[in-house]
């Protein structure tokens, strides 16, 4: 399916849900749950942003499901937070 | 993505969490989120045009941000204390359109096609009876959120535009869904037609700090709601801090909840901060820098520097509090000259940034350039640790005799003068130097001072380039709503009255 930057998805496989934040285009399968892959199994938790390492794709996760969250296969990690101190 | 589904998020979490007002009677997320999804219903009526709220920071300002959010409207909070006729204006460019209004702004506005005009009270009764909206929102992150009115110091007020992507971009970047302690509390003071009080309001819902609002702001009053609310965390601009600071001296309050003080919207006087740091020592004191069409902060000095400044023999580190901290992730900034090309450490010139939170359009145009970049008309450098130093304005850089002077250094001497209650210098045209530094000086009470004291004051501190060429002494400087000196209103003010070497009092 195309993902542009907005979309929701509900990808098979979790109850997790995600909205795009930044797509790079073209033929994209997201899938989640199912076989846990290089590690990366565990909780997809709301507020937390995944992609991947090139950062050509960022997903919003909006609901909480179970991962991994998977694009053409390859696991998405989750980005570290950087937790700023508040300016306004 | 649309910012209506950071509030989502939230109400999805945890709908029972106190967003906006008291911990026990205040707005909870999932009320917010409730009562937004019927106002979507009720502005339904004019798609796509914008909502113009001219009130005051209550409850009804989240309510109608996130409304026009839901409704694919753009949300334009516009100055309730503009004059009738600059007020009229404002509307009329906007038509149609629908205008929540306190009386004040409103009342007196001639009939107008395509306007449709409620208070903020009677527009919630409304909302309230409205059934929610059924439409799910358009989360194109391209369409209009937020318009907003750059505060035109230097030149006509322009209508900046502010994405869903900019916003969000924004709020994603420097905040944790949720990640607040259930004790923490926001004072906000700035009014929504501010940069800041827009982004205040996302960022502390979205990291679930509960907003308290002060409508009005009063240094008492401030000082007050803050030790009554236990209040946490708080934003202020500078002259907010130095009449806080004024009501602290005066009462002995210590403000033992306080945590995190951030402030931002002007250049913050170094005698001013020095004292907040000594009255409020358990406090992280944050230096925010950004523009309306930055989508508020670009840069920060944050709470260690501050301690490392205040306690610091070396006179770098000590001067760092005269600069805005650095970047923050995801945002670039550099210096350039006026020809676009890249200067090195220390060098003086433009301020230049990109990022995705980066807007830099306004209604009639962009001003983002291929590349991304987008002049700020900041006059600043960046030192060779990587800290940014902002100068103020490009057009308030006195350029005398070739040299290139700031404002700020001056007025930070002459406020450090015991019997100078606040200071601001311009550039005067001058047939000799091409321009001169004229200094606009107000006195503390029952003080006296000559003009040649303050020159001289002024020439133990600085190179003789800087020091004033004339003082003027004034009642008190004409400045914005949100403090802003409006230099402007204050050159034209000095160079139409005569000039007297004593002071008056």
């Amino acid at each position: 399916m195309e993902l542009k930057p907005g979309t929701k998805v509900k990808p098979a496989g979790t109850t997790a849900e995600f909205i795009v934040i930044r797509s790079p285009g073209g033929a994209l399968e997201l899938t989640g749950g199912g076989a846990p892959l290089d590690g990366e199994a565990g909780e997809l938790l709301i507020g937390k942003r995944y992609s991947d390492d090139e950062g050509l794709i960022e997903l919003l996760c909006t609901q909480s499901g179970p991962g991994p969250l998977l694009l053409n296969g390859r696991a998405l990690a989750a980005k570290a937070a950087k937790a700023l101190p508040s300016s306004d | 993505m649309n910012i209506v589904t950071l509030l989502d998020m939230v109400a999805s979490v945890d709908p029972g969490r106190v967003v906006v007002g008291d911990a026990a009677s205040g707005l909870t997320a999932g009320e917010l989120r409730e009562l937004a999804t019927k106002a979507a219903t009720e502005l339904a009526d004019q798609p796509g045009r914008p909502l113009l709220f001219a009130g005051t920071a209550t409850e009804a300002f989240p309510i109608m941000l996130f409304g026009a959010a839901a409704a694919g409207r753009p949300f334009a909070p516009i100055s309730y204390r503009l004059a009738p006729g600059p007020f009229a204006a404002l509307v009329r460019n906007q038509l149609p359109a629908t205008l929540v209004a306190q009386q004040r702004g409103a009342g007196k506005l001639p009939p107008l096609d395509g306007l449709r005009v409620a208070t903020p009270e009677a527009y919630l009764d409304v909302v309230r009876r409205a059934e929610p909206s059924g439409r799910e929102p358009d989360q194109d992150p391209d369409r209009p959120a937020v318009l907003l009115h750059t505060s035109g110091t230097t030149g006509d007020p322009k209508v900046a535009v502010l994405r869903h992507r900019h916003l969000t971009s924004y709020v994603l970047n420097g905040t944790e869904l949720l990640g607040a302690g259930r004790d923490e509390a926001a004072l906000v003071s700035v009014p929504p037609y501010h940069i800041a009080g827009v982004a205040g309001l996302l960022t502390g819902l979205y990291g679930g700090r509960r907003i308290v609002q002060l409508p009005n702001f009063e240094a008492r009053a401030w000082v007050e709601t803050a030790a009554a609310q236990r209040i946490t965390h708080a934003m202020v601009v500078p002259t907010m801090l130095a009449r806080i600071i004024a009501v602290l001296a005066e009462t002995g309050e210590t403000l033992p909840s306080l945590r995190h003080l951030s402030y931002g919207g002007g250049r913050m006087p170094r005698p001013v901060i020095e004292q907040a740091l000594e009255l409020l020592p358990h406090v992280g004191f944050v230096n925010a820098y950004g523009l309306t069409e930055t989508t508020s902060s670009i840069a920060i000095l944050g709470p260690e520097d501050h301690r490392a400044a205040k306690t610091a023999e070396d006179p770098a580190v000590r001067a760092r509090l005269d600069s805005v901290g650095k970047p923050l992730p995801g945002v670039e900034i550099v210096v350039r000259d006026a020809s676009g090309a890249g200067l090195g450490a220390g060098e003086r010139g433009e301020l230049w940034v990109r990022g995705p939170q980066v807007s830099g359009e306004y209604a009639s145009s962009s001003r983002i350039d291929a590349e991304g970049w987008f002049r700020t008309q900041d006059a600043g450098r960046i030192d060779h640790d990587g800290y940014v130093h902002v100068e103020g304005r490009l057009d308030d850089v006195i350029v005398r005799g070739g040299e290139n002077l700031s404002p700020g250094e001056i007025e930070n001497v002459l406020i450090g003068h015991p019997d100078v209650a606040d200071a601001a210098v311009f550039g005067s045209p001058d047939e000799e130097w091409g321009e001169i530094v004229v200094a606009a000086v107000v006195l503390r009470p029952g003080a006296e001072v000559e003009e040649k004291e303050v020159q001289d004051w002024v020439a133990t501190h600085l190179r003789s380039s800087r020091v004033p060429a004339e003082v003027r002494f004034l009642p008190d400087l004409p400045r914005s709503d949100v403090g802003k000196v409006l230099r402007r209103v204050l050159r034209h003010q000095l160079t139409h009255s005569p000039h007297h070497s004593r002071s008056t009092p």
